[in-house]
Formats: C-alpha cells, sequence, structure tokens
C-alpha cells in the first residue's frame, strides 16, 4: 500500500434487532481514488455506507478519518469531516427546487434571512463545472426532474461542500446509456480532482471503467479489498457470489460460518 | 480505464423563461394547466360568490357589512394561518378549535374573575397555547402518536376543560375595554389607515425592486419590472379599496357616533400574516418546515433536527389559536363553553384547504389561510344575509369545502402526470 487511506473503519458490526448485517467489517478509502463496493444484493452495502454517513449508528468498531479516531453519530458529524453521501433513495425533496435541495440543512444566510442570491449562484456553478447541461433551471422543481437529472443533482449537492470523501450508491442504476456514461465520466473527474470516492455498483463493466480499488462485501462480511489493476472480472464475480476466490477472500471456514449464520 | 469525455457543455441557464411579461405570464399559464393552480380557486371562488351574494342581497356590498365580514372571519382565519405550519407537515390539528376556547377562557378567568389587567391575561392566554402546542408536539414527535389520535383527544379533553374553566355553562363577560378594542369596536383611524396602506404598498414594492436589483447585480435572472408593478399595483388597488369602503361612515347616526376606519383586528392579524410568511419564506427555519413535509428522511439525512421542526409547528398552530381565542372572547365579550365550538376548527381547516394547502404536507402558503379564511366568512355573512336556515348553510358550505379539495386533488393528479409536483 503505497498510499494512506483518508477514511478508514475497522471491525465494524451492525445489527438491526436480532439480523446481524455487518460483522467485522474493514473499509479504506483513499484520496484521488475510485474505490468500487461491490456484492449481492442485501450483502450490506449501503449499510456500510449509512454507518460511515452516521445514518445508521455502529454497534461497534473504528471510525478514522486522516489518520485519527473520530466518532461520527448523526448527518451533521459526517458532513463536518467532509464525508458525503449520494444515497440509492436519493433523498430529495420533491416539493422544493434545486437550490433549495443542494443546501438543504446547510442554508446561506444574512443574519436571519436566506441569501438565495448566493445559493443560487453557487448551485449554477457547481452544476456547470460538472457540466450539468439537461437541467433548464436551478429554480425547477425536484419533482419535475427525470431520473439522471435527480441522480445529476444529488451528486452535485454531495460536491457543493469542498467534500474530500463522496460515496455514490448505484448511483447509474436507473439511467440510460448516455446517462450512465456522463456519470461515470463524473465521478472519474471527482476522484482526478483530489476527492477519495466509493462507488457502488452491480455492473462490473461500470467498476472496472472508473475504480483503482475494488471492495468486495459478501453476506455482510468484506471478502476482499483489492487494486482494480490485480484482478480479473471473474476473480471479483466468484467473490461477490460466494465470498471466496483461489487465495483471495473469506477462509472457507469463515465462509461456511458466515453462509451457516444466513441460512 | 476508459471514460467517455463529452465536449464543453454550455452552462445552465437559470430561469431563461422568466425574461419577460409574455414569458412571464406564458409561464404561468403552463404552470396552471400542469395542475400548479396555487390559490387560483380559493380567488375565483371569492369572485364568484362576493358577486352571487352582491346580485342577490345588495346590503352585502354596504360599507358595515363589509366590515362586518372582517370581524367575522378573525378568528377563523387566525386558527387557520397556524394550522398551514402544522399542514405542511401532513400532521392535523383538530383540538385547535377548543384548545382556542381554552385560551379564552384563560383570558376571561384572568382579566373578569381575577381583576387581572389586559395585558397579563392576553400572555397567560397565549402561553396557554404555546403550552397546549408543546404538549401535542412532544405526544407526536417524541411518543409517536399520530397527530389525529394526538389531538383528536385534545379536542375533546379541551371541551371538558373548558366547561370546568367556565363553570359549566356560565358564560364569563369580557368588558376590558382593551381587549373589546382587539375585534368589537377598536378601529384604525382612517388617516392612519391611509398612511398604513402606502407604507405597506411602498415597503412591499421595495422589497421586490431590492431583491431583483440583487440578482441582476449577480447576473441571476431578474423579473421583468412589469411583473413587479402588476403585483405592487394588484396590492395597491386591492388594498386601497378596502381601506377606502372601510373608511367609509359606518353609523346610522353619525353625529352622535362617528364609526370609521379598518377595524384593529384586521392590522392585527396583518401583521401577523406578514410575519409569518416572513418565516415561511425568508428563514432556514421555514425552509426546514417544507424540507419535513415534503421528504422527512431526506431532511434528516440533511442534518435537520426533524422532532423539534414537529414539535415546533404545533406550538405555533396552538399560539395561533390561543390568538384566535383572544379575538373571540373580544368580539362576543364573553366567553361560554361553546367559544372555539361548533364549526369553528372545521371552517378553519376548510380555509386553509380551499386556500390552496395541500392535506398531504409539503404545499401551503400563509396567504391561502387569509384567501381561505376570507372565502369562509364571505359563505358565512352572504348565508346569513340571505336568511336561509342554518341547515341549508351547513349544505352549502360543505359542498364548497368538497369542491375545493376536488379541485386539489384532481389538479394534483394532473400535477403528477406532469411531473410539476
Ligand atoms: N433499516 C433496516 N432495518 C432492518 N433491516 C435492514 C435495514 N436496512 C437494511 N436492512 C437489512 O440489511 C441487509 C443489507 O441491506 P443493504 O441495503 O445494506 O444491502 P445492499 O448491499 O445495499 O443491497 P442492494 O444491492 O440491494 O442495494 C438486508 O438484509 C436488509 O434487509
Ligand atoms: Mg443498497
Amino acid at each position: 500500500m503505497t498510499a494512506t487511506p483518508l477514511l478508514e473503519v475497522r471491525g465494524i458490526n451492525k445489527s438491526f434487532g436480532p439480523v446481524q448485517v455487518l460483522r467485522d467489517v474493514d473499509f479504506a478509502i483513499y484520496p484521488g481514488e475510485v474505490t468500487a463496493l461491490v456484492g449481492d444484493n442485501g450483502a450490506g452495502k449501503s449499510t456500510l455506507v449509512k454507518c460511515i454517513g452516521g445514518i445508521h449508528p455502529i454497534d461497534s468498531g473504528e471510525y478514522h478519518f486522516e489518520g485519527t479516531p473520530v466518532s461520527v453519530h448523526s448527518p451533521r458529524d459526517a458532513s463536518g469531516l467532509g464525508v458525503e453521501i449520494v444515497y440509492q433513495d436519493l433523498a430529495l425533496c420533491d416539493n422544493l427546487d434545486i437550490v433549495q435541495n443542494m443546501f438543504l440543512g446547510r442554508e446561506r444566510r444574512n443574519g436571519l434571512v436566506l441569501d438565495e442570491v448566493t445559493m443560487e449562484q453557487l448551485a449554477t456553478e457547481t452544476l456547470a463545472g460538472l457540466s450539468v447541461r439537461t437541467v433548464k433551471s436551478v429554480r425547477q422543481l425536484v419533482a419535475s426532474l427525470s431520473g439522471g437529472q435527480r441522480q445529476t443533482v444529488a451528486i452535485a449537492k454531495a460536491v457543493l461542500w469542498n467534500s474530500k470523501v463522496v460515496i455514490l450508491d448505484e448511483p447509474t442504476a436507473a439511467l440510460g446509456v448516455a446517462q450512465t456514461a456522463q456519470v461515470l465520466e463524473l465521478v472519474r473527474r471527482l476522484a482526478d480532482t483530489g476527492h477519495a470516492v466509493v462507488l457502488i455498483s452491480h455492473n462490473m463493466n461500470d467498476v472496472f471503467a472508473v475504480s483503482d480499488r475494488i471492495a468486495a462485501l459478501y453476506l455482510g462480511r468484506m471478502a476482499a479489498q483489492v487494486k482494480a489493476s490485480d484482478v480479473t472480472y471473474a476473480q471479483i464475480v466468484e467473490l461477490i457470489t460466494a465470498g471466496r476466490s483461489g487465495d483471495l477472500g473469506l477462509t472457507p471456514a469463515v465462509a461456511d460460518i458466515t453462509n451457516g449464520a444466513q441460512s | 480505464m476508459t471514460v467517455v469525455t463529452s465536449a464543453a457543455q454550455p452552462p445552465v441557464e437559470a430561469g431563461e423563461e422568466r425574461a419577460s411579461l409574455p414569458a412571464y405570464a406564458r409561464n404561468y399559464v403552463a404552470r396552471v394547466r400542469g395542475g400548479d393552480i396555487g390559490a387560483l380557486p380559493a380567488v375565483l371562488g371569492l369572485i364568484v360568490l362576493c358577486v352571487g351574494f352582491g346580485i342577490a342581497k345588495p346590503v352585502f356590498f354596504s360599507a358595515i357589512n363589509f366590515a362586518n365580514l372582517f370581524t367575522q372571519g378573525a378568528q377563523v382565519t387566525a386558527i387557520a394561518m397556524g394550522l398551514i405550519f402544522v399542514l405542511l407537515l401532513g400532521e392535523i390539528d383538530l383540538s385547535a378549535g377548543f384548545a382556542s376556547g381554552v385560551c379564552a377562557a384563560v383570558l376571561a378567568v384572568l382579566v373578569t374573575n381575577q381583576h387581572q389587567p389586559w395585558y397579563v391575561a392576553v400572555l397567560a392566554a397565549l402561553v396557554t397555547g404555546a403550552v397546549i402546542g408543546t404538549l401535542i408536539g412532544l405526544l407526536v414527535a417524541k411518543v409517536g402518536i399520530p397527530s389525529f389520535v394526538v389531538t383528536l383527544a385534545g379536542f375533546l379533553a379541551f371541551q371538558g376543560l373548558l366547561l370546568v374553566l367556565v363553570k359549566n355553562g356560565t358564560n364569563i363577560a369580557v368588558t376590558d375595554p382593551v381587549i373589546k378594542a382587539i375585534d368589537f369596536d377598536g378601529l384604525v383611524p382612517p388617516v392612519v389607515g391611509w398612511v398604513l396602506l402606502v407604507v405597506a404598498v411602498v415597503g412591499f414594492a421595495g422589497v421586490q425592486l431590492m431583491r431583483r436589483r440583487k440578482r441582476a447585480a449577480r447576473g441571476l435572472a431578474a423579473e421583468p419590472l412589469s411583473v413587479i408593478a402588476l403585483r405592487v399595483g394588484a396590492l395597491a388597488v386591492i388594498a386601497g379599496a378596502a381601506v377606502y369602503v372601510l373608511n367609509l361612515e359606518r353609523s346610522r347616526n353619525a353625529i352622535v357616533n362617528s364609526v370609521r376606519g379598518v377595524p384593529l383586528v384586521v392590522l392585527i392579524l396583518g401583521v401577523i400574516a406578514v410575519a409569518l410568511t416572513f418565516v415561511l419564506s425568508r428563514t432556514a427555519y421555514g425552509r426546514h418546515i417544507y424540507a419535513v413535509g415534503g421528504n422527512r428522511e431526506a431532511a434528516r439525512r440533511a442534518g435537520i433536527n426533524v422532532d423539534r421542526i414537529r414539535i415546533s409547528v404545533f406550538v405555533i398552530g396552538s399560539t395561533m389559536a390561543a390568538i384566535g381565542g383572544v379575538i373571540a372572547a373580544s368580539r362576543a365579550n364573553s366567553v361560554d363553553p361553546n367559544t372555539g365550538g361548533s364549526t369553528v376548527l372545521l371552517y378553519a381547516v376548510g380555509a386553509a384547504v380551499i386556500g390552496g394547502t395541500s392535506l398531504f404536507g409539503g404545499k401551503g402558503r400563509v396567504l391561502d389561510a387569509v384567501l381561505g379564511g376570507a372565502l369562509m366568512a364571505v359563505i358565512e355573512n352572504g348565508m346569513g344575509l340571505m336568511g336561509v336556515s342554518s341547515g341549508i348553510k351547513y349544505l352549502f358550505t360543505g359542498g364548497v369545502l368538497l369542491i375545493a379539495a376536488g379541485v386539489d386533488a384532481l389538479s394534483r393528479r394532473r400535477a403528477a402526470a406532469t411531473g410539476l409536483r
């Protein structure tokens, strides 16, 4: 490992009632790199990301940011560190417009009054910086946007804040070919500008197209986190479906225990 | 690693559609067609009903009746303004009517039975409202009981509390001159009325022009001057006509006792409406209310303290109900077990909905309560003048409410189809 991780979690456990969703998960994110997080449906990808984002409190485990241990209990803590997440269920307010959504919870103010002019200007600049051309007006209600446009707004919202870590949970799942290409380009550009980017995706072509590292979750355990250039397509698929591939991944014993715990 | 690169793209153009008056008008028509009708039904309803009642009973347009309209509708309008905040979260407050009765009773007991000064009594009534709202809010947000159930219980309990406060049905007279002035005989002197009107219109124009200049200075699309002029002109004409009529002599015996001027309660409600509108549309708190009403989970993830917002809207709702109670006590010169009872709550909810506020949350303005409250007052007043029985009156009011809700539902369906809302 050359670089030190910007954000790292170690030994994360998370249960919802009796269901343990994450078991001893280690996960590291590096600046300037795209880390793909893969795994089958229900493997716990979204849950891991929500733990990192402070949406779900973790049961146990360590959370390190820039090498120092931190505690993250709320979305505010996470955004305070510069961690921004684009959730799978986008979490936009349909009844608000693009600017209002992008600044939600962090409105610019002049004393008591909202500084609409500055917010609109910054929102417009951010969208322009991301080369977004499909949005007609930043004062459009989000309800009137297409799926791809909503995704764009959610990503723009995440990069608006000089964020250091941007996590995208299946950003291309609902998109057409052209829009997927645009979003992937955006993801790559974020990493090239120094962000630490996490991309969750089920599409292996997308994963191999943009990512530097790949982390595979298998039934709530981190099967492996490897450099994209060191593995093949087939190995990743095996990690996703069986938790191991050759000498990569969980040891057979652990994989069996994991399996047994689930069934 | 292959990434598709696209050529340089033009930046987002902010609000290019709003460049000129015709474009602005086209935009508005398109929005209405698309189902974003706003307060249009309430405005059209007001015009139709006023013309109808005016033709059937010319006395409807007399100066004295016009003044009555305002004093009659004041309590319902005040409660409706508070309900807007509750409805914006998709919650409901069924207890607002009797909460306003309880607060009125607190006022009456203090000012009449305990001989306290008026300001102590009014303050106690408002604090009672705030406490009631806090209680409801805590039960809804922290305990997790649906607001419908909590406030239904409140509806019954406050009815009981009101009976206890007025000692099982005796009515408590409220004769304090200051409290009576609020919605009984308090008038703004005609000259002061005109001055306030000018201040309001100039202030409104000033705010709009300043916003326009600030946007233009930063290179953002600004509204055309003609649109602003139209809006300011409309306010000046409508408010000016109202002040003119209210400044006409309404006394039958003007030499002995001249009755001219805007009722004080109009000024009070006007100031409150402007303040609440400011809170909703210009502060972060107001923005967060819309956010929680539109998508509670998104608001939570944005770091908004959702529980605090939910509690606060009930506090505002019940405090506005308390103001409604003070107004009712003033207008009737007394408080009895029916203050805030019978149709008050239903009219207030009806006013908000007819004005264009959605029961599903996320959509509504303080202005809706004012327009809806006016519509309710016109119906109540006009039907009274026609001399119809209570039965017919309720049937008619129910019909109007149903039509309003129907228009809302249809426009929402249309809006869903066009993706506007
Ligand atoms: N709030 C919750 N309460 C209870 N169980 C939950 C909750 N959220 C997730 N789970 C469970 O945790 C497991 C992992 O879910 P998660 O959403 O993290 O999967 P995922 O890897 O993101 O899957 P997908 O690819 O389908 O998005 C699932 O079994 C799910 O049912
Ligand atoms: Mg998921």
